[in-house]
Formats: C-alpha cells, structure tokens, sequence
C-alpha cells in the first residue's frame, strides 16, 4: 500500500509527475490511461506513437529476421526482383524499338528503369505487407494493446531496408555509367520521403479495408499490377507528352506515384525541368489520401478487434 | 489511492453473420440500402439494441480498485472476464461507460503474445518483452533473471520451433513474470504448464502483488483467487453478481454462480474404459440431500451422487465413485462395498445412489470419475468413465471461515484445540508425551 497523494488528472495522459519510489519500473509512473466509450477526434497520437517507438522497431526487425531466416537469398532478394524486372522490360523494349526506348536522354533505359523500379517496389512491397498486416497479426491485437498504426508502419519501414540495399546498386549502377550527379541529389531524401507517404497513405486504406472486408486482399494483388502501368515506371512521363493534352498529364499526375518515381529521376539524373505537373498534384493527392487514411483507420482501428 | 476506476462499463457485440468482418460487395449493398434503413432506425444506436442481432457481453460494471490491491474477476466461461479485460487493457472500447487506470497498464491474456517460431529464444525475448510494453533497456536488464526463471539458458540460440511445449511456456511466462507495471491486468495464465510450474507462477504473482502493484487477476481456479486476491468481483452473465471480500465472493460463486452448471451428466455416449462390456451406465448426477440437484457444495454438507445405469440382467454388483483434484489427483474412492455388503441390483433402469454425510474437500474443482462391476464369483469391472462429472466445492465456514492452501494439505479435517493447564491427577494425565 503507497499513501501517495492523488495525482492530478490530466487527460492527455502527459502529465510528469515526480518519479514514483523506486519499485516503480520506468518513466511516467502517473500516467493515466482513459478508456471510454466516445470517438477520440485526435487522428494520430503522436506522443503515444513516440511511446511505442521500440516497439515500432521491433515489429520491423522481426519481419526482417524471419525473413531472412525463411529464404535463403535473405538480403539478395531485394535487389534480384527489380533486377529481373527492369531486365526484362530492357530486353523487350530493346527488341521493340531499339534505340527510342523511353527513357531519359543520355540516361541508358535499364538505369532510368531501375530507378523507378525501386520506387515502384517500395510502393508495392509497402502495399502487400501493410494490406496483411492488421489480419496477419490478428492473434496480437486481440491479446495485446498497441496503436496499431504500428503494423502499416512497420511494413513501410521493412520496404524501406529492401529499397535501401536495392539503392546501394543503383548507385554502382549510375557510377558504372558514368553518370555525375548534380546539386539535384541533395532533393533525393525529399523524394523518397515522399515515396514512404506515398506508401503508407495507401497502406493505411488497405490494411484497415483488408481486414475488415475479407474480399479486398484479392482486389490488391490486382491493383498493384494494374498500378505499375499507370505509373511512368517502364516508361517516363515525358514520353507521353506528346500525345496528351495538358489536362490530361495534370489527371495522370493524380497518380501520387508519378510524382515520386519523376522526382527520383529528376534528382538522380536532372537532364530536364523539375517536374512540376506531375509532382504538384501528385503532393497533393498523397496528402490528401494520407490524411484521409489516418482518419479512417483510426475510425476502423476501434472496432477491428471485434470483427477480425 | 484509487488505480483503476471504472464507471458503468458495457460491451455490446453483434450477433450471427455481422458478427464477424464483412465483405465488400455486402457493404456496397447495404451502403446504397442505408440511407432508407436510417430513417426508421433513427435513434436506435448503440444504448438501445436491435433484438436478436446484438448481445450484451458485459453490462454496467463499476467498481475501483486501490493501488496495491490484489483484484480478482470470477465467473463461469463467457460471464464477461476476458471482456472486461480488454476493454480495461484498451485491446476494445466500451459500448458504454467509462474507465480510468492511473499508472502504466501491462496485459497477461495469454503467454507468448507475439512468440513466432523461427526467432530464437533470445530474439523472442526481446520481441514479446517490447509487445508486453517492456522497453529494449528494461528487457536487457532483467534479461539473465528472465533466463534464470525460464531454465532454458542452453537453447537460448534455437529457433523456439524446436522448443517443447513445456519449454517454450516457461520461456513465455518467464518474459510476463517480469512484466512490471503497476497495474497488470491476467487471465487465466496460470492455467498452463504442469503443476509444478503452476506454483511457481503463483508464487511470483503474491511476490508482484506484495511489491505494491495492484493486479486484476481472473480465474477458474478459486484456490488462486482464494489466495492472492483480498476482493473479488463475480460476474453473471455480463452483469456484475456481487463485489465483495474475496471469500464470500467463492462462496456465492461456488453456492449460487455454479448453478448454471447442471450436476448431471449423461453418459450414454459418453467415452468409455475401451474394455467395457457393455454401457451400463447411463448417467450420474449430483444432489443435495432432499433431492434437488446442485454441483456447489459447501464442505460438511451431504452430497448424493446417483448413478443412472441399465442391466440386462438381475446382478450382484459393485458401484464406485472416484474424485479427482484438478490434476487428475485422486483424492477419495467411494465403493459400495465399503458400506459391507453387494448391491444387489435387478434388470432394467435404474439409478444408484450414494450419500456422503460431511464432504470433506478443501475448496475448489474437483471431477467424479464412475465405475461399476459385477461381485458375482470374481469382482470384474463391467463400464467405466472417467472424468465423467464435474462439482464444485467451497470450504466455506467449515474450518471457520478460513481457507486452506492445497500446499497444506488434500482434505478438510475439523479439530478440537484448547489449552490445558498441568493436572497433577487428570483422567487423562497418562496422555502427556
């Protein structure tokens, strides 16, 4: 029994307090956690979100671990895939019309593409994992508390590591190349930046809809398909120009992803304008579709447990 | 100082095919059919429930809890425990009411949250340390205890896949018992493991509790509770039964909460000893004295137990009745023969019956396991099933008021004690070591 003196209540549960006596673990030994029946209308708790940052971490530690240890080619795999990818359409497009592949002047077409492939692959990768996340972790959320934001986030940080070391090869690749990068590289962390908002606005919508209608994990593998080719990935955006009116490049520029994979050219190989068209609405949209996600997860956040 | 405060707290669940996630396609249909179905169920939200399809799992429950206090939730298998949990460990959110817990909150509903097979057991401390709310710091500096606990220093390395069952609970329980917030909410943890490992726990649950943290602890298992708890609330059916000192709170459980327990069993189809000959018995039930039937007794009550059974034949025959502890200790054998002579029981139905005068059993579960056989010339043993029904026991007032811990002994035993100054001449004088 403690004779502490009440604490005061302080509803966003920040209050700090004086240290407890010693037997009390760690940190704020005074928080007060309220549980009601109402909507919170805070989308996103940040303070609690930098709580469980550990936590966040460990999530992505652990995929990356079982990973690794389910496959042999662990780290290589992450490299091989858009490798392979960018391989073949370099091939087919080579045969179809060598020497007018869509790239970027004086850039080779594999490069071009395998920088946007990386960026592709994030997406992607983000998207499949997060759409899982909230039902592949089903035995935790009904056991355990945690903001479970945590899942898509934690599956846009494992894409992220994936991304990392497919980007150490890209950058041998444009040395190999002997392209010289510009001041435009200093833009590249804003790029990818974009890219992981970008992927966890998505990921949000899919994972809270996956989970809580079952049929919507077929409609993803469908989506991330059809969205490669709607986005300037095996082809770039300044290819199209010529056959579509301004309007319509803005309406393609809608694509959140064609302002990310634009940007990462832009800052890797600045052989033209900055890309505004794209890269306006596409900021934009990202935005939009990230806050949008945050709010409807949060709404869904609270009633998953009961139907998943 | 009060550490958990909760006010008016309900859950209300969907039945039937809402129960469960949704389709898209079903969505989008009843998306478009909304609008309409709003008008005329306008105000028919969450406090008034739509008959048939909602269910109520737990219903205006309030109570407080001190800092320090050890608070125990009891009732039968879907009275609302594991609910209130959840919605107390913030896993869901209330229908109605409200909650408030000063201080961190840590969550035991089951061992090994978040254990997955590939990581090995060093790694799978870390990860089920940090989803229990342990931070990576905390988890290194218990680290060697949590091992020491869980014994399981050599096969730190393995991938837990290859653990067995047993070591791969200690290791989970290992990481939990080290979960030190101040306030720990658990359910039925315990009831995992063999009973070795079983006390163990609970010795590590009174050494959290002495340590000033205060612990909502739900169980089956009335000797626990009996033991850690000082109040205990029993919910019925979602509701809140009776909130009181623990021991009156078993005693209601076990007197009036185990009601929903019927006291008989049938046991035409029951599984069987595989060698019996035929399948005599047909059911057994429990009874208070005049009768009526019951699964709660209270020690020092009579208890009649019949035994429902069908013969081909006219046989001289033998009745027995086992009780078993929850550990499938046997505690006591009931034979007919005990009583002096056979039973001499005639063709068709009929039912046995057996009257104990004083049941003398410490408090808690215990199961009847059921035998009967045939005394003419050998003694052979005809149909058998164990296990076959299940009774409640509360000490009650039997050993005034006080309860007995399972490590003190199997039976209740009432004794006489007084002082007695020297005699120089007493009648008893010669009884003196």
């Amino acid at each position: 029994m403690t004779d502490q003196p009440p604490k005061s209540c302080d509803p966003t549960g920040k209050e700090s307090g004086p240290r407890q006596e010693g037997r009390v673990g760690e940190a704020d030994g005074s928080r007060l956690t309220l549980i009601e029946s109402r909507a919170t209308w805070r989308t996103l708790d940040l303070a609690e979100l930098w709580r469980y940052r550990e936590l966040l971490y460990f999530f992505a530690w652990r995929h990356i671990k079982v990973r690794y240890k389910q496959t042999e080619l662990g780290a290589a795999w992450a490299v091989i895939q858009p490798l392979v990818t960018t391989g073949v359409f370099a091939m087919l497009f080579g045969l179809l019309m060598a020497g007018h592949e869509p790239t970027i002047p004086e850039v080779p077409y594999v490069v071009s593409t395998f920088c946007a492939m990386l960026a592709w692959q994030l997406f992607a990768e983000s998207l499949a994992r997060s759409g899982d996340s909230l039902i592949d972790a089903q035995h935790l959320i009904t056991k355990v508390y945690f903001p479970l934001v945590l899942l898509p986030l934690s599956a846009v940080m494992t894409a992220l590591v994936d991304f990392a070391i497919a980007a150490a090869v890209l950058a041998g690749m444009i040395v190999w190349c002997g392209i010289a990068p510009t001041w435009t590289v200093l833009a590249f962390p804003l790029f990818v930046l974009l890219a992981v908002a970008t992927s966890l606005a998505v990921g949000l919508w899919l994972a809270a809809l996956s989970a809580v209608y079952r049929d919507f994990r077929f409609v993803r593998p469908f989506l991330i398909a059809l969205g490669m080719y709607v986005s300037p990935v095996i082809y770039t955006t300044a290819s199209l120009r010529p056959k579509l009116p301004d309007w319509a490049l803005l309406v393609y520029g809608l694509n959140p992803m064609a302002g990310v994979i634009e940007g990462f050219r832009w800052a890797l190989f600045a052989k033209a304008e900055p890309p505004w068209p794209v890269l306006v609405p596409s900021v934009l949209t990202a935005a939009a579709v990230l806050l949008g996600g945050l709010r409807f997860f949060h709404r869904m956040e609270r009633t998953i447990v009961d139907v998943i | 100082m009060v550490a958990i405060r909760a006010e008016n707290l309900g859950k209300q669940y969907r039945l039937g095919r809402l129960a469960s996630y949704r389709t898209f396609r079903e969505s989008i249909r009843r998306w478009v059919a909304a609008p309409v179905r709003r008008i005329f169920s306008a105000r028919s939200d969450r406090r008034s429930p739509i008959s048939g399809q909602t269910i109520w799992a737990l219903r205006d429950v309030s109570f407080e809890v001190d800092r320090g206090e050890v608070f125990g939730i009891i009732g039968h298998n879907g009275a609302g425990k594991s609910t209130l949990l959840r919605i107390l460990s913030r896993i869901t959110i209330p229908t109605t009411g409200r909650a408030r817990i000063h201080g961190r909150v840590g969550t035991l509903l089951e061992v090994g949250t978040g254990f997955h097979p590939e990581l090995t057991g060093r790694e799978n401390i870390f990860f089920n340390g940090a989803i229990l709310g342990m931070t990576r710091a905390e988890i290194t500096r218990k680290f060697d205890r949590i091992v020491d606990f869980s014994g399981v220093e050599e096969f730190l390395d393995t991938p837990v896949k290859r653990y067995s069952s047993g070591m791969w609970v200690r290791l989970a329980f290992a990481v939990a018992a080290h979960l030190e917030p101040e306030n720990l909410l658990v359910d039925e943890v315990l009831a995992v493991g063999d009973i070795e490992f079983q006390k163990k726990c609970l010795g590590k649950m009174s050494d959290v509790a002495k340590g000033g943290r205060t612990i909502l602890f739900t169980s089956h298992n009335m000797g626990a509770v009996s033991r850690l708890c000082q109040r205990t609330l029993v919910l019925r059916g979602g509701h809140p039964a009776f909130l009181g000192p623990t021991h009156e709170a078993v005693a209601y459980y076990v007197g009036s909460g185990a009601r929903g327990v019927s006291g008989r069993a049938d046991l035409r189809q029951a599984p069987r000893w595989p060698e019996a000959k035929l399948p005599i018995l047909t059911s057994i039930s429990t009874h208070r004295p005049d009768g009526s039937p019951a699964s709660a007794f209270a020690a020092g009550d009579a208890m009649l137990i019949r035994v429902g059974c069908r013969l081909d034949r006219d046989m001289s025959a033998y009745c027995q009745v086992t009780v078993s502890d929850q550990t499938g200790e046997r505690l006591v054998t009931l034979r007919s023969t005990h009583a002096g002579s056979p039973l001499e029981l005639p063709a068709g139905e009929g039912a046995i019956e057996c009257r104990v005068d004083d049941l003398r059993l410490l408090s808690g579960e215990y199961t009847l396991s059921v035998e009967i056989g045939s005394l003419s010339g050998v003694a052979q043993c005809l149909d058998s099933v164990s296990e076959a029904l299940r009774i409640y026991v509360h000490l009650g007032n039997y050993l005034g008021g006080a309860d007995v811990p399972r490590g003190q002994g199997w039976f209740a035993q009432r004794s006489a004690w007084n002082w007695r100054p020297p005699v120089e001449n007493g009648a008893d004088g010669e009884a003196e070591p």
